[in-house]
């Protein structure tokens, strides 16, 4: 078992020789990846991964990407979707140009999954999708938009009952394992490296989407994210978050009305 | 177990289950007492549907307050908690609790030993965790992370299990403390404080 001690000295390690500030990430998930990474990359000691995260920036990439989580899936929560779809897509596409923010996309399939639903809303020409992580492997892979052909009959299962209605493999091009989604939809994808934990608000959105990526952050780390949508946001805008996650109980909980029982806030004020 | 040794302070009881356990928790949670002076929390392996009737459903088997975990909810004593379908439950120092997305294990998330090891760590001898039916190796490894950290574990007994591999990979893993059928498990809980 590693000591809480050894945990504090990594996370400053990492933060005075590269930047990196994990000292506000929830500690219990944050042991259990470091852990996780002993084994699999088979450290005899705790102090032979800390040598090695120390001495070789090279492992430092692989070292960020294992131990933020970076499990996604396109349609998660197929409610979710179609609240989008009913709910929110028909008022922005009153507005002449819509800009939406994925903070802490991971490998992006939410990110193409908003894109898809765009398209059937007739929005996405009018629509710029902003796609950010702290980890650039997995912006490499939103880029690129291929995810792995076996996720597909899951992925057509969930778009369906998010209420999609189209042949869902008309949106991929299957090739060696992979589905390579369409250009149309990468083309409004833009992406860069954001780290919410220390970068600031770059541009006013209508929508921001940020799911399952505050449970991994302490309370202060939380408000301070919150308060960072919240600059980011205009009046009447959107904030999605994930299922288990809420805006009660933080620092910007007034300025905001839940829509409906989807995770959804309006901006009021 | 010897007598006359002083069982810790429960100050968190575990309990883990998969296929056929919640028959089990329908017969165990009515049989507990209307005031239990530590948390409850409970991990089952369950479908990904977002529907929260297992809650309710929970909720009308006990006197005690039942709710599905959310992200950093405190643990209150006398309460009971679900592990929400699809995440890890996991525990913080300050005795909050936090979820977690990552990869499956044992096939599962919520996963029992996920969350049993991360009691371990934070309540240390003060849990006690049981594990019900199930046709799963989850909740073994927590177990006897619990055991390592002084805590008391229980397992189903195994002819009274539904789906008895769960519990009996526990106990033939030597990860067991005690082997109870429902009622013993009962009187069990409701002696601990």
């Amino acid at each position: 078992m590693i000591e809480d001690e050894d945990i504090d000295l990594l996370l400053n390690d990492l933060f005075d020789l590269y930047g990196y500030d994990f000292m506000s990430y929830s500690r219990a998930s944050l042991r259990r990846r470091i852990e996780r990474l002993c084994m699999l990359d088979k450290f005899p000691s705790f102090a032979e991964l800390r040598y090695r995260v120390r001495n070789d920036p090279e492992y430092l990439k692989r070292f960020v990407e294992e131990i933020t989580v970076n499990v996604t899936e396109m349609f998660r929560d197929p409610s979710f979707y179609k609240s989008l779809r009913d709910d929110i897509l028909p008022v922005l596409g009153t507005k002449p140009f819509i800009r939406i923010w994925h903070a802490g996309c991971s490998t992006g399939e939410e990110v193409y999954s908003m894109a898809i639903l765009l398209k059937e809303a007739n929005l996405l020409r009018k629509s710029l999708l902003y796609a950010t992580d702290l980890n650039p492997t997995v912006l490499e892979k939103v880029r690129k938009g291929i995810f792995p052909l076996t996720q597909m009959k899951q992925y057509s299962e969930s778009y369906i009952s998010s209420g999609g209605t189209r042949d869902f493999s008309s949106y991929y091009t299957a090739n060696y394992g992979q589905a390579k989604f369409d250009s149309e939809l990468s083309e409004k994808i833009i992406i860069s490296t954001h780290n919410l934990v220390s970068d600031s608000s770059f541009n006013e959105f209508d929508l921001i989407l940020c799911r399952n990526v505050l449970i991994y952050f302490d309370k202060k780390l939380q408000d301070r994210v919150l308060q960072l949508f919240d600059a980011s946001l205009g009046t009447l805008s959107y904030l999605a978050l994930g299922t288990k996650e809420t805006l009660k109980f933080s620092v910007v909980q007034n300025k905001f009305k839940q829509l409906n029982r989807e995770k959804i806030w309006k901006k009021i004020e | 177990m010897e007598e006359n040794r002083i069982a810790p302070h429960c100050e968190l009881l575990l309990i883990g289950g998969s296929a056929g356990s919640l028959e089990v928790l329908f017969k165990l949670l009515p049989l507990l007492k209307g005031h239990l002076p530590f948390p409850v929390v409970l991990v089952l392996h369950r479908r990904n549907s977002g529907d929260s009737s297992l809650t309710e459903l929970l909720a009308s088997k006990s006197s005690l307050f039942t709710s599905e975990v959310e992200d950093k909810d405190p643990i209150l004593a006398g309460n009971i908690y679900l592990a929400p379908a699809d995440y890890h439950l996991l525990i913080e120092s300050d005795r909050s609790f936090s979820l977690d997305y990552s990869e499956k294990i044992n096939y599962s998330r919520p996963s029992i030993d996920v969350t049993f090891e991360s009691a371990a760590n934070i309540y240390g001898s003060s849990v006690v965790a049981a594990l019900l039916s199930g046709a799963n190796e989850d909740g073994t490894r927590g177990l006897l992370a619990i055991q390592k950290a002084g805590g008391r574990t229980v397992a189903q007994l195994p002819a009274t299990a539904q789906m008895p591999f769960m519990p009996q990979h526990a106990i033939t893993s030597n990860a067991a403390g005690l082997v109870l059928d429902i009622p013993g498990m009962a009187q069990f809980f409701n002696t601990l404080e």
